[in-house]
């Protein structure tokens, strides 16, 4: 084999310590196959090597979690002998390359995490940030990554039921694309990667390998520069009809005790799943590369092993079960080939030709490297500056604000989207939070996905704690407890110092959040190198947030019913404008500090607010969030087609303000001096802000806009907007 | 009542439609693989939605030449009604069992959201406990589902009453160029000759509990127990 050296390394994204560092560990120059094994395992994508440190940090157990952070995903308690498995994963940089393949590849990827851990997925959602709506290629990447999503999520028969898609120019060399996705198991048929009993036969799975996606793991793990078009051939193809054959393959051979381990060949293929469940198995690994069931003759062990083409499995059965595993995969035509063994000794080794083609040892491929890199505190936003003495009538800005990108419906993109297969979908998109009931139970689970980048621009740490509290009061809009999180965290290039302080303030924000909350982090993804040319995305921690109904009955949604007739407010009168929506319409930028995020009164009114659900006591409920009290209101109107006549004191800060813990719920008149004496026992600020009725939103200055003339501007921007040729 | 599910690789509304037949026909639901040769004896059987072979050629084409198709076909000339879904709908156009087919729709984008149907006959055991002209809600989730047939096709449907339901405004009128798909005389369900084959797009099977939004998809299944039992 071909002695590697330092070029070779830095080629392979490696550093010169690094380099060394390799030598050492093997004792001699690594061969050109060992050193792909390690700059794929060392790659910032696979071995977390600036972000381990301060990853640490965060909360990730409470008494219903299962599994945490470090396996495919996390898994949750839900009672009944079930569990909940669900997971967020980036898919950026090849979803700017290659729009279509690059979103469809990374559900694909979500979707094999979750079946992998013997859950069948039953919901999906993804979390969309474009450029700038006018820059040239926002149209195409819009167009190709929601056509993506649903093409493998439709196929696949999984509902695609929420996200979110915001545009801002400082996505436009690096859009994001975030894909989760949430599964059922048995408590009792939770599959892990770990490759244990020595001689246990080594297996592999789905689709063949080719010469697509090698070294991608690498590629996300550095910056984009003007050449990045030519990364094209590491984008992965997807196929979703293989990928719905292996989830059925997986699912019915996992209802026998065939499979002791098992991990999907994501990023780094072959090599971390082999690595990884070698690791985790405190064991070795010995594969045949001439076993591996290839698309092309005559590929290496190096392209074997770096290949990140998709639909594919490697699993460790059971001694004497081969052929019974066999026999299920061939009904499903998958390829199912023995390539290998678990070992005793402490090394992987490849094999081809009967001769080792690579040797070295587990634990340091797996352990990868940590770096504590150098950060700087952010600096502080810019100031709001004063707000004009005459502003638009509010009716005129909420009118602009619903008709314009950032508020718009985003019906046009979820419309693409299988949200009703698996006749589970209680509540789709566009509301608070997904509902999805769970067969054979009387429960429901709720699911949403929340960030918001321009807070987190401003003040990491606020931000980083609002996106939690966000996600966390989605949940109890619906009625939901909630769980737990799995997060995707993407930042800049983490060697920029003012990047890695990002980073780390986020992270801190998020973990007073999730303590606070009790709402704990069971799985997650970091994407760093979000960088072009120098210029770094806003901080986007994404949080995904599921939480539990135990009686599907008692749950709540935003549109406004015939029953109800009364606007209550909980959590006091809004009245921040810094990081607004209205100060972005108005100063056409974003300036000020983000609201400030009080978590004792998070807890204590989302409690409030959960506790009416559960009694029955409310007819619809929305937290205030983008746009404020007036936009919430105008959503309840629009899901229901009712309207509301409100009695606040409509100033811009009350009407836009974009206060946290705060909760707008609809009620009958019967049922407002009851909620009126719980929230004195409960201390919980509460004011009756309106009437619910008609057919218009009527403000109390006695201008009015029809609801209908609502819906109509609020649907009508993504399809304006994606129909200019 | 015995029912059959057929299941082609790629199928996924197999386990949404045994479930309605399950709990609203009362059936005893057989999973049929699509390699079988022979289908057990049954009283009915249903097609379901998904993506059959992936829809890597068109829709519905590889699954119609599947083993098992067959002896559907010979069911069928038996007179056992078959429904088909969606996806199924598609297969029955493919192999034979309907006329017309259908394309990619309108505006070549997958549509995944509840429309409203009315319904154009009650004459057959699929729509019996309907009215003529009754408004009903359910989803649609397809990439193909534009009909299209030729003019002869289309007359002898219409004149033979053999539409089972049109896509249509909330006021009930029918205006092709705002159907869901560009279907002709916007078209969302066929029956055969025999008015036992039923091939429709939208999904009954995810209309039919409080919990879905719509229960108007449950009687075409509570349809089926006295006709069948």
């Amino acid at each position: 084999m071909t002695v590697a050296n330092l070029k070779s390394a830095q080629e392979m994204g490696l550093t010169d310590t690094e380099y060394s560092r390799i030598k050492k560990i093997l004792g001699r120059s690594p061969n050109y196959t060992e050193l792909g094994l390690f700059s794929a395992m060392w790659s910032e994508h696979c071995s977390y090597k600036s972000s381990r440190k301060w990853l640490s940090k965060l909360p990730t157990e409470a008494p219903w979690v299962i599994c945490g952070p470090g396996e495919n995903a996390g898994v949750v308690d839900i009672g009944d002998g079930l569990a909940l498995v669900f997971k967020m994963e980036s898919h950026n940089h090849p979803s700017y390359i290659e729009p279509y393949q690059g979103a469809a590849t990374g559900v694909g990827g979500i979707l094999r995490d979750i079946f992998t851990m013997g859950a069948r997925p039953f919901a999906s959602l993804n979390c969309l940030r474009f450029g700038h709506e006018d820059h040239p290629k926002t149209r195409y990447l819009l167009d190709g990554v929601v056509a993506g999503i649903g093409g493998y999520g439709n196929c696949m028969g999984i509902p695609t039921v929420g996200g979110e898609c915001t545009f801002d120019a400082r996505y436009d060399g690096n859009i994001l694309v975030n894909a989760m996705s949430v599964g059922v198991a048995a408590t009792d048929g939770i599959f892990y990667a770990r490759a244990t009993g020595v001689d246990s036969p080594v297996v592999y799975v789905g689709s063949k390998t080719g010469r697509d996606g090698i070294h991608g793991a690498t590629m996300a793990s550095a910056s984009f520069d003007e050449d990045s078009q030519d990364k094209r051939p590491t984008v992965q193809v997807g196929d979703p009809f293989t990928e719905k054959r292996l989830l059925e393959a997986c699912l019915e051979l996992m209802s026998s005790d065939a499979i002791t381990g098992i991990q999907d060949m994501g990023a780094a293929g072959l090599t971390s799943s082999a690595i990884e469940m070698a690791s985790k198995g405190e064991g070795g690994i010995e594969l045949d590369m001439d076993l591996v069931p290839s698309r092309e003759e005559g590929m290496t062990p190096y392209e074997l092993m770096l290949s990140e083409s998709q639909e594919r499995m490697l699993m460790v059965l059971q001694p004497g079960s081969e052929d019974q595993a066999r026999r299920v995969f061939e009904k499903w035509e998958l390829d199912f080939s023995i390539i290998g063994r678990v070992t005793d000794s402490d090394h992987i080794v490849l094999k081809t030709g009967g001769k080792v083609a690579a040797s070295a040892p587990v634990q340091p491929l797996a352990d990868g490297v940590s770096y504590d890199r150098p950060w700087v505190e952010p600096p502080m936003p810019p100031q709001l500056p004063a707000l004009p003495a005459s502003l638009p009538a509010p009716l005129e800005t909420l009118s602009k604000m619903l008709g314009g990108k950032d508020l718009a419906s985003r019906r046009w993109i979820w419309e693409q989207y299988d949200h009703s297969v698996m006749a589970d979908t209680v509540t789709g998109p566009g509301s608070d939070a997904a509902v999805i009931r769970i067969h054979s139970t009387n429960k429901a689970i709720a699911v949403t996905a929340d960030c918001t980048p321009r807070y987190c621009m401003a003040e990491p740490k606020l931000g980083g704690t609002q996106a939690v509290a966000e996600c966390w009061r989605n949940l109890t809009c619906v009625g939901a407890q909630p769980l737990a999180i799995t997060d995707c965290l993407n930042f800049g290039n983490p060697e920029k110092p003012e990047v890695m302080g990002q980073f780390i303030r986020a992270i801190e924000g998020m973990s007073e959040a999730c303590s606070a909350l009790n709402f704990p982090v069971v799985s997650g993804n970091v994407s760093f190198y979000n960088e072009t040319e120098d210029s770094n995305i806003p901080p986007t921690p994404q949080i995904g947030g599921v939480g539990i109904l135990e009686d599907i009955d008692l749950r709540c949604d935003l549109a406004l019913t015939a029953q109800c007739n009364r606007l209550l407010l909980v959590g006091g009168a809004p009245k921040h404008l810094g990081q607004s929506l209205f100060a972005r319409n108005i100063f056409d930028g974003d300036f000020g500090p983000p609201p400030q995020v009080d978590l004792s009164l998070e807890q204590k009114n989302g409690n409030f607010v959960r506790q009416l659900i559960k009694d029955q006591l409310v007819t619809a409920c929305h937290d205030i969030s983008d746009g404020g009290l007036l936009v919430t209101i105008a959503d309840m109107c629009m899901a229901g087609n009712r309207g509301i006549t409100l009695e606040g004191e409509e100033t811009a800060n009350w009407l836009f303000g974009e206060d946290q813990a705060r909760y707008i719920l609809a009620t009958t008149e019967d049922a407002v001096g009851i909620i009126s004496e719980k929230a004195l026992r409960a201390e919980v600020n509460l004011a009756e802000i309106g009437r619910v009725g008609g057919t218009r939103l009527t403000l109390n200055s006695g201008d009015a806009i029809p609801i209908n003339t609502l819906n109509e501007l609020h649907t009508e921007w993504f399809p304006s907007y994606t129909n200019v040729s | 009542m015995k029912a059959a599910v057929i299941v082609f690789p790629g199928s996924n509304c197999d386990r949404d439609v045994a479930s309605a037949l399950r709990k609203y026909a009362s059936a005893q639901v057989k999973m049929v693989w699509h390699g079988e040769s022979a289908l057990p004896e049954v009283d009915f059987i249903a097609i379901p939605g998904g993506f059959a072979y992936g829809d890597y050629l068109r829709a519905g084409a590889i699954a119609a030449r599947s083993p098992v198709m067959e002896s559907v076909l010979k069911k069928a000339s038996a007179g056992i009604p078959i429904l088909g879904i969606c996806n199924g709908f598609q297969v029955l156009t493919e192999c034979g069992l309907l006329p017309g087919t259908l394309l990619r729709n309108r505006d070549l984008k997958f549509v995944c959201k509840t429309v409203t149907l009315k319904v154009a006959t009650s004459d057959s055991i699929f729509t019996r406990d309907f009215d003529r002209n009754n408004m009903v809600s359910m989803p649609i989730a397809h990439n193909d589902g534009n009909y299209y047939a030729n003019p002869e096709t289309l007359e002898s449907l219409t004149s033979e009453n053999r539409i089972a339901f049109h896509y249509c405004m909330k006021d009930g009128s029918v205006n092709d160029d705002k159907s869901p798909n560009g279907s002709q005389m916007s078209i969302a369900g066929i029956l055969s000759k025999s008015r036992r084959v039923l091939g429709m797009m939208p999904h009954p099977e995810r209309a039919t509990d409080l919990e879905h939004g719509s229960t108007d998809g449950k009687a075409m299944f509570t349809a089926l127990v006295n006709e069948l039992a």
